[in-house]
């Protein structure tokens, strides 16, 4: 099919395109495209509102997100003065070299990185959100049943049981799920085998919009890695894998600090994991790029976080020779989030692209302070708020014995689970993050998880304690949680 | 089915708390090896004793040993070996369709042991076999070590001269099976993940040779090599990038105490299912079985098939980068220690449920009994091969592979590879 065509006619003109583009495939890559866009564009507001207000409309969360940035900064600072260390600086030849020739193998590398110290640990930014106060809102009032009794203090709306069940609703009883509905004892005639041709299905037409619909009830195995690709909206063309060489060559060139601290949080925490160890080397790799990718930058039109930026050592205020850094500087975080998608992708520019993607879309609302529905304010108070109106007895217990839950499940929104959750429970649990587009779920799972174990937490009587019932998640299975409470728990 | 009063009382003589926790717990009774006892946890080396002509022990009905008076048919690498060889012979020889060639030569369903001489017996027809491969690495193994201990590569025939049965300047005195080496070809294009080496762990129990009944156990694991994988030639002495046996990476620099380069068999199967796609990991799995299976059929010919007795196997596979598993060995005494928290509980539960299966109820054996435990107690095993109820042409008890949770043991099949039918497992 092509348009070099002498028997076209400009009467026809229009419709032959629009065959043309049927096609081809370009017009559903067009739609994919724009499909992904709304995904990410904010909605619409008022014509005359600034800036600053399509990102963020509370003036007062978009101070205190400064105001973190601003302390960050100042740690990172304070710690290369401390150092004698430069933020960012240029790599000798040799370095150049050798760096080149253990890219794949960063991990065995042992830098000195005992003075290196987390620039801020979940426990820290927690106490910032629990700090949050709206100052046009009148909370004189001591915490109690009629307003509410958790840490966070901010009045956000968020949905009630009722909202999140219709939200939810393809995670209903009536419907087939995969991580329920495929478990040994059912047969695979039931539900699986459609589920499989229905997503194969889905792939060949290459339809955004349908895979985020799918993906709802989960994705088989097999599917998931071209299925996230097609809703995130990446296909790894020649031009994306030499934008990734890029990013590399710019590692290997300049010297950042927080390389450093990337080193130490891998080392840290997936060195050590019984899932993500084997990936180490890949996590360097996509961490190290990540922090160098500018475009990143177009992202922070949609989140009032505006990162630091620094200049390459000797050449302060020359733009070339900028750096940022991406408001989470608490790589802790980042790299469980990279990890589980080494489980899917094994191509080290197409795991970057999914990565950077699945970051600007969700997960940097996970580390910085905003009044969406999907930032991490929002869903401490939604988790605060189902336990404490479904489960009022155990929320109130915990109190009294030092133990706000929040305290305990703030790490495991703030990762989105990986670490926490086996490999295979974390996949369907973003399948549904992917396809509800919104990071609620991670909320309804927390309380879920309280609500499982809570005649174990009624028994506790310490922070301590409660923390070692909670300990390990290991073994449990989400979407049946996740199904009893929002449909089977009497309300 | 009596139900004898008394507690079973157990000796062991390997000092391992995953045993010994586990016989605690059902309340049996430790005794010396010279008292009366009914259940013994021997090492290879007591169970030569237990059985050698000499000591003339017989063992009665209520006592029950973890090996197989002859295990090392299977267990040595030379004699497992041999016996896949003859096996194949056999079924060429009786015209079974599972010894069918391909147009090189290569049986199709039975070639899962990598080309293997021994040496020095062997020599001159390896030498054949080197030649046409000049640049191929071969892999040196001694018959009667484990844990990696003696194993080295080579890749030039002066490297083994000395194993030459012409050679004048031979000082072997290799005459005893503890010298003699097996040489087989090194798989040099292993499976990698995460640009690393790994092997797979699974252990098998085996109640019976003759019918053959075997289990595997669902919870087996990769061990990973601590350094990146690289076939070149100037690495070939670093045993941390070759070898897996945890024995070996313990001492590396990067070795990890917490995970101990440890991944269970779910993790890789979800791995291969979401990069490859759940057929090629479904065959993949099916044919670790197979293998499995067909190694057990070869040597059960040739196996005391001793009432007394069952075993606990741990199998030691690779995968090669087309997806296809080769059998390295078998070993009779599968490591008991521990080199992490999870290893602990896994062997623990192993052992435990080795125990429900080989000891019903707890109680007292009587090996009279038909070896047929019921479902319940079976743990993590799952049925890998059960030849009564193939003969029988029983129900196929369809154990289907699962995404993510089990090995996806095809289980029984209703067809025997006896029987004029092509056996595949699909």
């Amino acid at each position: 099919v092509s348009l070099h065509n002498p028997e076209i006619k400009l009467e026809s003109l229009k419709e032959d395109i629009k065959d043309f583009l049927k096609t081809s495939g370009w017009e559903k890559k067009l739609q994919n495209a724009v499909y992904s866009e709304l995904n990410v564009f904010p909605s619409p507001c008022h014509p005359a509102a600034p800036p600053e207000h399509m990102k963020e409309p509370l003036a007062y969360m978009r101070k205190a997100q400064g105001s973190w940035e601003k302390r960050i900064l100042k740690s990172l600072n304070s710690m290369c003065t401390e150092l004698s260390i430069p933020l960012a600086q240029k790599r000798p030849a040799s370095e150049q070299k050798e760096l080149l020739n253990k890219w794949n193998e960063m991990g065995t590398d042992e830098p000195d990185l005992s003075l290196f110290r987390p620039v801020y640990a979940p426990k820290d930014f927690l106490e910032v959100l629990m700090n949050l106060r709206n100052p046009n809102y009148e909370n004189g009032e001591q915490p109690s049943f009629r307003n509410h009794l958790g840490l966070i203090q901010v009045p956000l709306k968020v949905k009630d049981i009722v909202e999140l069940k219709e939200d939810f609703s393809e995670l209903g009883l009536n419907i087939g799920q995969l991580g329920i509905d495929d478990s040994a004892q059912v047969p695979p005639e039931f539900f699986e085998n459609e589920h499989i041709h229905v997503g194969q299905k889905v792939l060949a037409e290459q339809d955004s919009a349908a895979a985020q619909q799918y993906v709802r009830q989960g994705c088989p195995t097999a599917l998931r890695a071209d299925l996230w690709a097609l809703i995130l909206n990446i296909s790894n063309q020649p031009e994306d894998i030499l934008y990734y060489e890029q990013l590399k060559s710019n590692v290997i060139q300049h010297d950042l600090l927080v390389d450093s601290l990337i080193y130490k949080d891998v080392k840290l925490t997936a060195s050590n994991d019984d899932y993500y160890f084997v990936f180490e080397d890949y996590l360097y790799q996509v961490l190290l790029c990540f922090s160098r990718d500018t475009s990143v930058l177009e992202h922070f039109t949609y989140s009032s976080a505006t990162p630091p930026k620094s200049y390459i050592q000797g050449k302060l205020g020359m733009e070339e020779y900028a750096v940022f850094y991406p408001p989470n500087v608490n790589y802790n975080s980042f790299m469980l989030s990279v990890a589980p998608l080494c489980f899917l992708y094994h191509e080290p520019s197409k795991l970057y692209q999914i990565f950077r993607e699945m970051y600007v879309r969700f997960f940097f609302r996970l580390h910085s302070i905003s009044s969406h529905p999907s930032g991490i304010v929002s869903l401490c108070l939604l988790f605060e708020t189902l336990l404490q109106t479904h489960l009022p007895q155990l929320f109130y217990h915990l109190r009294e014995i030092g133990a706000q839950p929040l305290r305990i499940s703030f790490k495991w929104m703030v990762r989105a689970f990986s670490g926490y959750l086996a490999t295979d429970q974390l996949l369907l649990l973003w399948d549904r993050i992917l396809g509800y587009n919104s990071l609620e779920i991670l909320a309804v799972l927390a309380a879920a998880v309280f609500a499982f174990r809570a005649v174990n937490l009624m028994e506790v009587t310490s922070l301590a304690a409660a923390e070692a019932v909670l300990a390990d998640l290991s073994t449990l299975k989400v979407m049946p949680l996740l199904q009893i409470f929002l449909f089977a728990t009497v309300t | 089915f009596r139900i004898m009063a008394g507690k079973v009382k157990w000796v062991t003589d390997i000092e391992k708390s995953v045993l010994i926790n586990n016989f605690e717990k059902r309340g049996w009774i430790q005794v010396a090896e010279n008292e009366d006892w009914n259940f013994y946890w021997m090492s290879v080396q007591t169970i030569r004793n237990v059985f050698s002509v000499e000591t003339g022990y017989r063992l009665s009905d209520d006592q029950i040993v973890n090996h197989f008076p002859n295990h090392y048919e299977l267990t040595r690498k030379d004699l497992m070996v041999k016996n896949i060889k003859r096996y194949r012979k056999e079924l060429e020889k009786e015209g079974s369709p599972l010894a069918e060639k391909d147009e090189n030569g290569k049986y199709i369903y039975l070639d899962f042991v990598p080309v293997t001489f021994m040496l020095p017996a062997d020599y001159n027809l390896f030498v054949e076999e080197f030649r046409k491969n000049p640049s191929s690495t071969w892999i040196m193994k001694p018959c009667g070590k484990a844990q990696g201990k003696g194993i080295f590569l080579i890749n030039k025939l002066s490297q083994i001269k000395k194993w030459s049965r012409d050679s004048k300047t031979s000082s072997f005195v290799c005459q005893s099976s503890k010298e003699a080496y097996v040489i087989s070809l090194y798989i040099n294009n292993p499976l990698l993940i995460g640009g690393k080496k790994f092997d797979l762990r699974l252990y098998v129990l085996v109640s019976t040779y003759r019918p053959l009944r075997c289990y595997m156990y669902k919870l087996g694991f990769c061990r990973f090599c601590t350094v990146k994988y690289t076939p070149s030639t100037s690495e070939l002495d670093n045993m941390f990038v070759h070898l897996t046996n945890v024995a070996i990476q313990k001492h590396g620099d990067d070795y990890n105490h917490i995970h101990g380069g440890k991944w269970t068999v779910s993790n890789l199967r979800l791995y291969l299912e979401s990069t490859r796609g759940k057929e090629v990991t479904n065959k993949l799995f099916d044919e670790i079985h197979w293998i499995i299976v067909q190694s057990l059929k070869a040597v059960a010919p040739v196996m005391n098939n001793d009432k007394h007795c069952f075993e606990c196997y741990g199998y030691d596979i690779i995968i090669d980068d087309k997806l296809k598993p080769w059998l390295i060995e078998v070993n009779a005494s599968p490591s008991l220690t521990s080199s992490t928290a999870n290893d602990r509980i896994l062997k623990y539960n192993l052992i435990n449920d080795t125990l429900n299966i080989a000891v019903p109820n707890g109680e007292i054996p009587d090996c009279k009994w038909n070896k047929s435990p019921p479902k319940e107690v079976l743990g993590n095993y799952e049925v890998l091969y059960d030849e009564e109820m193939a003969q029988s042409d029983g129900p196929d008890r369809d154990l289907r592979s699962r995404s993510g949770q089990s090995t996806g043991v095809k289980g029984n099949r209703a067809r025997d590879s006896g029987k004029p039918v092509l056996t595949t497992w699909k």
